[in-house]
């Protein structure tokens, strides 16, 4: 191996040549466009470390101020009126089980069996493509919009604000995410699995229930906890469908409070009471987010 | 059901064998039932736009195209118009997507052009990820008792020394422009870096290898051959943040200060379509509630037109390099 000398060293006179003669190709770090790199490296690195820090604080904020306040008494109780120490957020915390779970009984099934249109049924055809697009122009539209529209179409015909209005808005907002999570997990599946299933002369439907829907299931599973942590977490639309309350939820028609709210009603007070008890609402608040965050990474990866 | 070519199969007691009638019956039916939920979407979005237009009509015909350049909101005179809001909403989002656009890409690069192990890598986009779940009134709540004693001290010295330049005119007094678009722009950040992550993995390897083949060092190869190929994903992922920018709502109604005045200071309270709309219209009487919903319509409308143009950005993006593989 005898490169040119010549070239050596009227092209590359960076390069040097090692004892047996080879080319060491390797820049040196000082050198200008090796220097501009590393640079820019670190500055990516430092970029990373500025993104993580929000995180951290936010989770640190939550064990110290939420965390010393966490008990049973916080997690049962009624709200407390302005001087009052002590209180909790239980009822906050069933107004907002509450909506979430008629949120997904409401936007799941619809939202399974658009996807199954989407996915089987009639992919190419025109509708799908509008209700494709249409399902993600949603998952960008703003939540208080959702508010909004719940607002005009059931607690001004029903004249009051309600657990179920607050349930419709929240669905409204899942319904885009478990549509597109649900199509994606039936496009999945394999195709000689439905052909082998069409080959037994099974009709289409036969073919979702029996084939598509079990091997996709972990799939749409994993869409359906997202679109309940997104829901859990969202607060916006609750402001003026279900209001607040603070007595438990005793009918579906009345006003009910949710722990989204507490937190956004109770930051502002000038109460130490009512400060801590926000906190620990968004510890409760954020705990129950994660564990659906959680729960659908650990049933996505069984499958995949 | 005359033609049944396969009427043998089904006595032979075969597990294979033709659908009888009941199959077909319920068959129709399911399908008219998957068929009608995928139609709803399509109603739901019509209704959508025309219960919240039908609303807003009143205030339409009343304060025109008026109330999208009038900047007085007051109850008692029925003077409504929404400039402040669309120009707090355009602004805060514009340095929300400047702060968490940057840092964004920034960590999209840093994912997937080998600075980690994949296993590192993975961990950290967990991160990333875990921020875009924490919910928008927790962040509420910390930008109120951490950011902004924290940003405190520093924007008054800004202000103090450099308070001519018009961005520091002010000195933050508590609620502000720049706590609500700091905690935006780390809002949008979990959106922008992954759909960018998406478009730097879409590059096949052998773009990059081709790069590194003709000697470039790692952020030549990265600034002069994968963003430029993957900009058109970006470009999305950026105007995608913009769009979930310009509808959020809990965390600036509790940081921004929801007062309606137009200012360059990053500093001086502002207010947005959405924080309006949280803020006014638990308490607002029958003409007021008009007037929101105007408001209301205005915010759809942009953010309709943001989150389409990025779709279909988006969608540019990757036909392209279908058509290249």
């Amino acid at each position: 191996m005898s490169a040119p000398d010549l070239v050596v060293e009227s092209q590359l006179h960076t390069l040097e040549r090692t004892p047996g003669g080879l080319l060491r190709l390797q820049r040196s770090p000082l050198e200008g466009r090796a220097l501009k790199s590393g640079i820019l490296t670190g500055l990516t690195w430092l970029a990373a470390l500025i993104a993580a820090v929000p995180l951290f604080s936010v989770i640190y904020m939550l064990f110290v101020e939420g965390g010393s306040r966490l008990s049973w008494e916080t997690l049962t109780a009624l709200p407390p009126s302005a001087f009052d120490l002590g209180g909790g957020f239980g009822n906050a915390i069933v107004g907002t089980v509450v909506m979430v779970g008629l949120a997904t009984l409401i936007s799941v099934p619809f939202g399974i069996l658009a996807a199954v249109y989407l996915a089987i049924l009639e992919p190419d055809s025109r509708l799908a493509h509008t209700v494709r697009f249409l399902a993600k122009v949603l998952t960008g539209f703003p939540s208080i919009l959702a508010g909004v529209f719940v607002y005009a179409i059931m607690v001004v015909t029903m004249k009051s604000y309600s657990a179920l209005a607050g349930g419709v808005a929240l669905a409204v907002l899942m319904l885009p995410t478990v549509i597109l999570a649900a199509e994606q997990a039936m496009a999945m599946v394999p195709k000689k699995m439905k052909d082998a299933a069409y080959g037994m002369g099974c009709t289409r439907t036969q073919v979702i229930l029996q084939v598509v829907l079990p091997t996709g299931a972990s799939g749409i599973l994993t869409g359906v906890m997202l679109a309940i942590a997104g829901a859990a977490g969202n607060s916006a639309p609750l402001l003026f469908t279900a209001l607040f309350s603070d007595y438990y939820l005793s009918s579906l028609t009345e006003p009910t409070a949710s722990l989204a709210i507490l937190i956004y009603n109770f930051s502002g007070m000038p109460y130490d009471n009512q400060i801590q008890l926000a906190w620990a609402a968004s510890l409760v608040l954020v705990l129950i987010v994660l564990v659906f965050n959680i729960l659908a990474r650990l049933i996505g990866r069984q499958k995949y | 059901m005359a033609a049944q070519p396969f009427e043998h199969l089904a006595q032979s007691g075969s597990v294979s064998g033709p659908p009888s009638g009941g199959d077909y019956f319920l068959d129709r039916t399911f399908r008219g039932i998957a068929w009608f939920s995928a139609a709803l979407i399509l109603v739901l979005v019509a209704y959508i736009v025309l219960e919240i237009g039908g609303k807003a009509l009143p205030a339409m015909s009343r304060y025109g195209l008026g109330f999208l350049t009038s900047t007085e909101w007051n109850v008692q005179t029925e003077q409504f118009g929404i400039l402040p809001q669309i120009w707090g909403t355009l602004y805060s989002s514009f340095l929300a997507l400047l702060l968490g656009g940057l840092f964004g890409i920034a960590i999209a690069i840093f994912l997937t052009q080998d600075f980690l192990p994949p296993r590192l890598a993975a961990i950290f986009r967990t991160i990333i990820e875990l921020l875009a779940a924490i919910p928008s009134v927790v962040f509420g709540l910390w930008g109120i008792y951490v950011l902004i004693p924290l940003l405190r001290p520093v924007a008054n010295w800004l202000h103090e020394v450099a308070g001519g330049i018009p961005f520091f005119g002010t000195s933050l007094s508590g609620p502000g422009l720049a706590p609500a678009a700091l905690v935006l722009a780390i809002m949008i950040l979990p959106t922008v870096a992954s759909i960018s992550v998406d478009a730097l993995r879409q590059i096949p390897y052998k773009v990059k290898e081709a790069a590194y083949g003709m000697g470039t060092t790692r952020w030549e190869a990265i600034l002069k051959v994968m963003l430029p190929t993957a900009s058109s994903g970006i470009l999305a992922a950026l105007v995608l943040g913009f769009g979930r920018a310009l509808g959020e709502t809990m965390a600036l109604a509790m940081l921004i200060g929801n007062s309606n005045q137009i200012s360059l200071s990053l500093f001086a309270p502002a207010n947005t379509l959405a924080a309006l709309l949280a803020s006014s219209f638990p308490e607002a009487g029958p003409v007021e509630i008009q007037a929101l919903m105007y408001a209301a319509l205005a915010l759809l409308a942009i953010t309709l037109i943001v989150n389409a143009v990025g779709l279909a950005v988006m969608k540019f993006a990757t036909r392209k390099f279908e058509a290249e593989r």
